[in-house]
């Protein structure tokens, strides 16, 4: 029986490493799920969500930052910058992250890196929606 | 003959020198646990990252990437430089900045400019006051606290100086932990990129059919992702490698240090026995001499 393994893994720890039935991954070109004997595939992802949905209907989501997700032989690796799951969000953190990064953004100085505020504060909504869920 | 006090003095300094050795040694060697721990952790992460590259490497062969390609002229070579923030561990460090400065001079004597990036004081100090080394960045006081930010700071500053054009060369110099008696100083190649050669995958690889892979985007769009990332990574380990190298180095240098205080009191005890003896022989002498004296 071949059943598909998912497995975060960030530089600091492995994140999540057991056995799925369905993933939803955030890629790059947009959302795609994978089943079991999914083709090799390898993707980017960005910032977002990854579900997945366990043996006995657990679902749990995953946050995931940027980073890309391997297909191979029903192993689903994916490498993230950092990644945590829905449980282990540190609200407070995240919170004061999207105060910060708002506030880059509306002082609009020439010095402030857009890019980087926006993305900072996309990490940051993200997060504290699957928190609250 | 030194006096007696003076020998117990040196006895009682010997002995405190020796508590704090022996302290530093414990302390590196839980500190090496948890540098080790994190070393562990990354290596999957490490691993997967490099099965990967290699996957794709193999996809886009002559692919047109920044990083890949070798620059014409070869006029500036940047190089990073991993050491300890602090000292008392042997050669450690030495061995790391010995190595680095070779290059550094052979590098000047070929007529090329140098640039450093230093993580770590004892580095940083030592090629600051090094002629015709431009500093670009020093970091100190992050070894104790690393995290994978320090390494995409580093890593974004050469990847934008050498798609820019004023890096032609990057090398990180760094110390290798390979295992507890042994952390030789190591120096790779960063840029332009060499893909990793294929070594342990004879034994990973009969997993089963491969098949084609699909990629999204495409391939060198990914590529375009994944290598400068893979950059980061080496940079990483680099950093995890030297933490730990640093406390196993420390562990060693003061195990030595405790060793050589126990050896110094033995002789010393030895030192004021004998003089100890030697007064209270002199003080024999004297008596019986005025005895004699006395009978005579």
């Amino acid at each position: 029986m071949s059943e598909l393994t998912l497995e975060v893994v960030t530089p600091d720890k492995t994140v999540v490493s057991t056995k799925a039935v369905v993933v939803m991954c955030p890629g790059v070109a947009g959302e795609f799920g994978v089943l079991q004997n999914h083709i090799s595939l390898l993707s980017g992802l960005k910032i977002g969500a990854l579900r997945y949905r366990t043996e006995s209907n657990e679902e749990h989501s995953v946050f995931i930052n940027n980073g890309f997700a391997d297909v191979n032989n029903n192993v689903l690796t994916v490498l993230a910058e950092s990644a945590e799951l829905d449980t282990d969000i540190d609200v407070a953190r995240a919170e004061a992250a999207k105060k910060r990064a708002e506030q880059r953004l509306a002082e609009k100085k020439e010095t402030t890196n857009v890019v980087r505020a926006e993305a900072a504060l996309q990490r940051a909504v993200l997060r504290l929606s699957l928190a609250k869920r | 003959m030194p006096s007696l006090k003076d020998v117990k003095m040196k006895i009682v300094g010997v002995g405190k020198t020796q508590q704090i050795t022996k302290a530093m040694n414990m302390v590196a060697s839980a500190k090496l646990r948890g540098a080790q721990a994190r070393i562990e952790r990354f290596r999957p992460y490490a691993s997967r990252y490099r099965s990967v590259l290699m996957e794709l490497a193999k996809k886009v062969e002559g692919a047109v990437n920044p990083l890949l390609e070798v620059h014409e002229e070869l006029k500036t070579t940047c190089i990073i430089v991993v050491t300890s923030d602090r000292g008392l561990c042997g050669s450690f460090n030495a061995a790391i900045i010995d190595k680095a400065m070779r290059m550094i001079r052979e590098k000047q004597a070929e007529g090329r400019q140098v640039k450093a990036i230093c993580v770590g004081r004892k580095g940083r100090d030592a090629i600051r006051r090094m002629p015709g080394v431009e500093m670009i960045a020093g970091y100190a006081d992050r070894m104790g606290s690393l995290d994978f930010s320090l390494a995409s700071t580093v890593g974004d500053t050469v990847i934008s100086g050498y798609e820019n054009g004023e890096l032609d060369e990057v090398f990180l110099a760094y110390g290798e932990f390979v295992s507890m008696a042994h952390q030789p100083p190591r120096l790779v190649q960063l840029l332009p990129f060499e893909t990793p050669k294929e070594e342990e995958t004879a034994t990973e690889e009969p997993k089963g059919p491969t098949c084609e892979y699909l990629y999204e985007p495409d391939e060198e769009q990914l590529l375009g992702v994944i290598l400068p990332r893979y950059l980061k990574v080496q940079t990483y380990r680099g950093m995890l490698d030297t933490s730990a190298s640093e406390n196993a180095a420390r562990m060693a240098a003061m195990d030595n240090a405790t060793r050589n205080c126990k050896d110094l009191i033995n002789s010393l005890t030895l030192l004021y026995n004998k003089t100890r003896q030697a007064s209270i022989t002199s003080e024999l002498i004297d008596i019986v001499g005025g005895a004699e004296a006395q009978n005579g």
